[in-house]
């Protein structure tokens, strides 16, 4: 048998099921993506095969690659098997890589250590492995350092790493969740090629069922442990057969409900002009520190009740532009109008009225509340706007309120932030944004960090809210579905300039810069897929497989 | 949900290891201290010759130094006079230093530079050095010996709180608080200041122990507290010449110096498992 085989693969911890008889099989060259949401037992599966499992894990069933069982087998032979026969590529490369190490050392180093040759093959070795990911001997020599390069280069240097002795199996564990659209689609590429070339089997670990549905031949579903389908990856956009499969679907391309409410012909509720935010650069020897430019005359405008979504790659300035439209940091030049009102000139009660009208939820629903502090008094906080503060218990009936409102119970209140799963955190968040009654809440990659299902859970609860309240909202994210479900208008930024701004529905149908093209087509897309359904040689590819 | 509950009550219930030794310890050496303000087995200060350099016995538990005085009331009553130097001084270093560390990271700029580099003058003199210079200029005491000690726990709070209240700054609930408008002195004191507690009562834990180290080493030195009144330091210093044949004159303070600094440090330990949230939960 040719491949991996995991059969009847059962894990458990103590008295927790963590994988419940899990079989799947990749074949040469063939790329099984492995879907599910946190906790789904992905990862746990491919620690299994690495034979990685934590010490009191208890393991049962069998895994072959190649014919050879290497489950239950000595530290000895896994060590080999792990690097040789199996690499892997993990989600984060910056703590993937020893930063004290050349990248041509770390390539070296692996095939030095499973002994394939002497120092100086090892490094040649090295050198034709980071010519094949893509990054060239000119700009990339051995010598250089993880630091000096970016996310995605960083991850090429990892695929080098994990391809060095040419295994028989990669696993990718969110290898390009971490990484902007456009390099996340070059890493897909680049593994899709590998695999291609070299025959290697490779499992595409992702929550995110677009990515499997681009670049894998297979597709498992898992849930609580269970492997719950395995299918084509052409059936994902329509022909899954388990229930579960279809609600992961249905949550990934779900558009929530939203009655058009925008108010065109009232005054605006944000309104930015010409706003500049400079950084001193590094300082240099010689001549005059340079000066970075990182948001360069950006204007724009948010009517009431409408939602605006703001995208662009990482480093294209859209956190500096947040945190000047929040006065959080003044501009160089042009102003930020809440209700009408300079933000950046308001002082004291002033500054206090229009911090009421603009509130924020932050992307990391575990950093963004203090965790010595009870949810009740984290909502609480914001009545530190009003003039009028209400006394304890009125704050308290308030607060209570809010958290029905978002859909937590008012005896969540005593509770500390950390007690509450992500979702359950964001809606604390959006609770906290809200009890100021503001116009606009300004939503910083707020529901990148949640599974499907809760997403599609707290971008209701935003639509619901945004109609009953009239609230505008500001989309600041790089995930293009998200925006094209949620937003009216569309303004992409690239390089501190928004170079594309109409709305959403025009800017996806028909792009013009040159910029939102190249994003729009690095965007694996469920929509698009679904859309593809309709030709006759995709289906004719459903039809010749049959469900497992 | 019993279930739950019945483990979350079982969690409260199992205190640290450390903290519940370092506690013990601690707690033996305060109730010495008390103690000896209405009773300690023999008066400190009576000369009893005929009984001088007894070992160890029934009456005398701790033996008697060379003018016949009881070594265990010494201890009783000296470790008044090393936990209040201790207490005093780490209290002068955690009230000037804790704000001045919040204000350089509130603040940063110049007010910044200059604390820090003040912070840096004070390091660079040896403490001891300082401490005997303070004594020479104003004279030995206990009140000197907590100012000089007190004046170099500044900068160790002040840094401590500085480097993790920078940290702090940025993160999203910093952020959070200041987009409800809250002041910098107010986002210190209610923010960054509960966030960082843990910290400053290990490193207050630890810094105790050193300052009762620092007065037993200016007692030593003759420059601490002043006869009559007992000292760890200055019975260490009178044991040395005898320790050839009375040996428990310098073990038996020398014991309560140890019994005191670990029972501290282990209570900092302690303390900070038991004071964050987070470890709270996941014990």
């Amino acid at each position: 048998m040719q491949g991996l085989e995991i059969h009847e693969l059962s894990v458990a911890i103590g008295e927790t099921r963590l994988l419940k008889s899990v079989s799947l099989s990749v074949a040469p060259g063939e790329i099984l993506g492995l879907v599910g949401e946190s906790g789904s037992g992905k990862s746990m599966t491919a620690l299994a095969v690495l034979g990685l499992l934590p010490h009191q894990a208890r393991m049962t069933g069998t895994v072959t690659l190649d014919g050879a069982v290497i489950s239950n087998a000595s530290d000895a032979v896994l060590r080999r098997v792990r690097g040789s026969q199996i690499g892997i590529v993990f989600q984060e490369p910056m703590t993937a890589l020893n930063p004290l190490m050349t990248i041509g050392d770390q390539v070296a180093e692996t095939i030095r250590i499973h002994g394939r040759g002497g120092r100086a093959e090892a490094r040649a070795a090295a050198r034709s492995l980071l010519d094949r990911v893509g990054l060239p001997a000119d700009r990339f020599p051995l010598d250089r350092y993880p630091h000096e390069l970016s996310g995605g280069q960083r991850q090429r240097v990892a695929i080098a790493i994990a391809i060095a002795l040419t295994p028989r199996l990669l696993i990718a564990d969110e290898a390009t969740t971490a990484l902007d659209v456009t390099t996340q689609a070059q890493i897909l590429g680049l593994l899709k090629q590998l695999v291609q070339e070299d025959g290697i089997g490779l499992i595409l670990i992702t929550h995110d069922l677009a990515v499997v549905a681009e670049t894998a031949d297979r597709v498992a579903v898992m849930k609580d442990g269970e492997v719950v389908e395995v299918a084509a990856a052409s059936r994902i956009a329509g022909g899954m057969a388990h229930d579960y499969s279809r609600r992961l679907l249905a949550a990934a391309t779900h558009v929530p409900d939203r009655r058009p409410g925008v108010q065109t012909d009232a005054p605006a509720v944000l309104s930015v002009e010409g706003v500049v935010r400079e950084y001193p650069g590094a300082p240099r020897l010689f001549g005059k520190r340079p000066v970075l430019r990182a948001v360069d005359d950006v204007s724009f405008s948010i009517q009431p009740g409408e939602s605006v979504g703001l995208v662009g790659e990482s480093g294209c300035g859209k956190s500096t532009l947040l945190r000047t439209i929040l006065a959080l940091d003044p501009p160089q030049a042009g102003r930020v109008l809440v209700g009408g009102e300079d933000i950046g000139r308001a002082r004291g009660a002033d500054l206090l009225a229009l911090r009421r009208r603009i509130q924020m939820v932050f992307q990391d629903p575990s950093g963004s509340f203090d965790p010595r502090w009870r949810v009740h008094q984290v909502i609480a906080e914001n009545f530190n706007l009003s003039p009028d503060r209400p006394d304890p218990v009125a704050a308290r009936r308030r607060v209570d309120a809010m958290l029905e409102q978002v859909g937590l119970a008012s005896a969540d209140g005593d509770k500390f932030a950390h007690e509450f799963s992500g979702g359950q955190r964001q809606r604390i968040a959006i609770a906290r944004a809200l009890i100021t009654e503001p116009s606009i809440i300004v939503l910083d990659e707020a529901v990148s960090a949640l599974d499907v299902s809760i997403r599609t859970q707290i971008l209701d609860l935003l639509a619901d809210l945004s109609a009953r309240l009239s609230l505008a909202y500001l989309f600041v994210t790089h995930d293009l579905g998200v925006v094209r479900a949620v937003t009216d208008r569309l303004l992409v930024m690239q390089a501190g300039v928004i170079v594309e701004s109409g709305s959403t529905a025009a800017v996806f149908a028909a792009p013009t810069h040159d910029y939102t093209r190249r994003l729009l087509a690095a965007t694996p897309d469920l929509h698009r897929n679904i859309a593809a359904l309709g030709r006759p040689d995709l289906l004719s590819n459903i039809t010749e497989e049959t469900t497992p | 949900m019993t279930d739950a509950t019945s483990a979350r009550v079982a969690t409260r219930a199992r205190l640290p290891v450390a903290l519940v030794i370092g506690g013990l310890l601690t707690a033996v050496v305060i109730a010495m201290a008390l103690v000896s303000f209405v009773w300690t087995p023999f008066d400190v200060t009576a000369i009893d010759i005929a009984r001088r350099l007894s070992p160890p016995s029934a009456v005398h538990p701790f033996g008697t130094d060379p003018f016949g005085r009881d070594v265990l009331s010494m201890i009783m009553v000296g470790a008044r006079n090393s936990l209040a130097v201790a207490l005093v001084a780490v209290g002068i270093g955690l009230g000037v230093g804790a704000p001045l560390g919040l204000l350089a990271a509130a603040r940063g700029g110049w007010i910044d530079e200059t604390v820090m580099r003040t912070n840096d003058l004070i390091f660079a003199f040896p403490a001891l050095l300082v401490a005997v210079m303070i004594t020479a200029v104003a004279g030995p005491g206990a009140l000197n010996a907590i100012i000089a000690i007190g004046i170099f726990n500044i900068p160790v709070f002040a840094r401590v709180t500085r480097g993790a209240a920078l940290s702090l700054w940025t993160r999203e609930f910093i952020l959070a608080a200041r987009t409800a408008g809250k002041s910098k002195t107010e986002i210190s004191l209610q923010h960054i200041l509960p966030n960082l507690l843990n910290l400053l009562i290990v490193q207050a834990a630890i810094q105790f122990a050193m300052g009762i180290v620092a007065e037993a080493g200016l007692s030593y030195v003759g420059l601490g507290a002043q006869p009559p009144m007992p000292s760890w330091g200055r019975m260490l210093a009178e044991a040395q010449t005898l320790i050839g044949f009375a040996p428990w004159l310098a073990v038996m303070p020398g014991l309560a110096i140890v019994t005191i600094v670990l029972g501290l440090s282990l209570m900092g330990d302690g303390l900070r498992d038991l004071l964050d949230p987070r470890l709270r939960r996941e014990r």
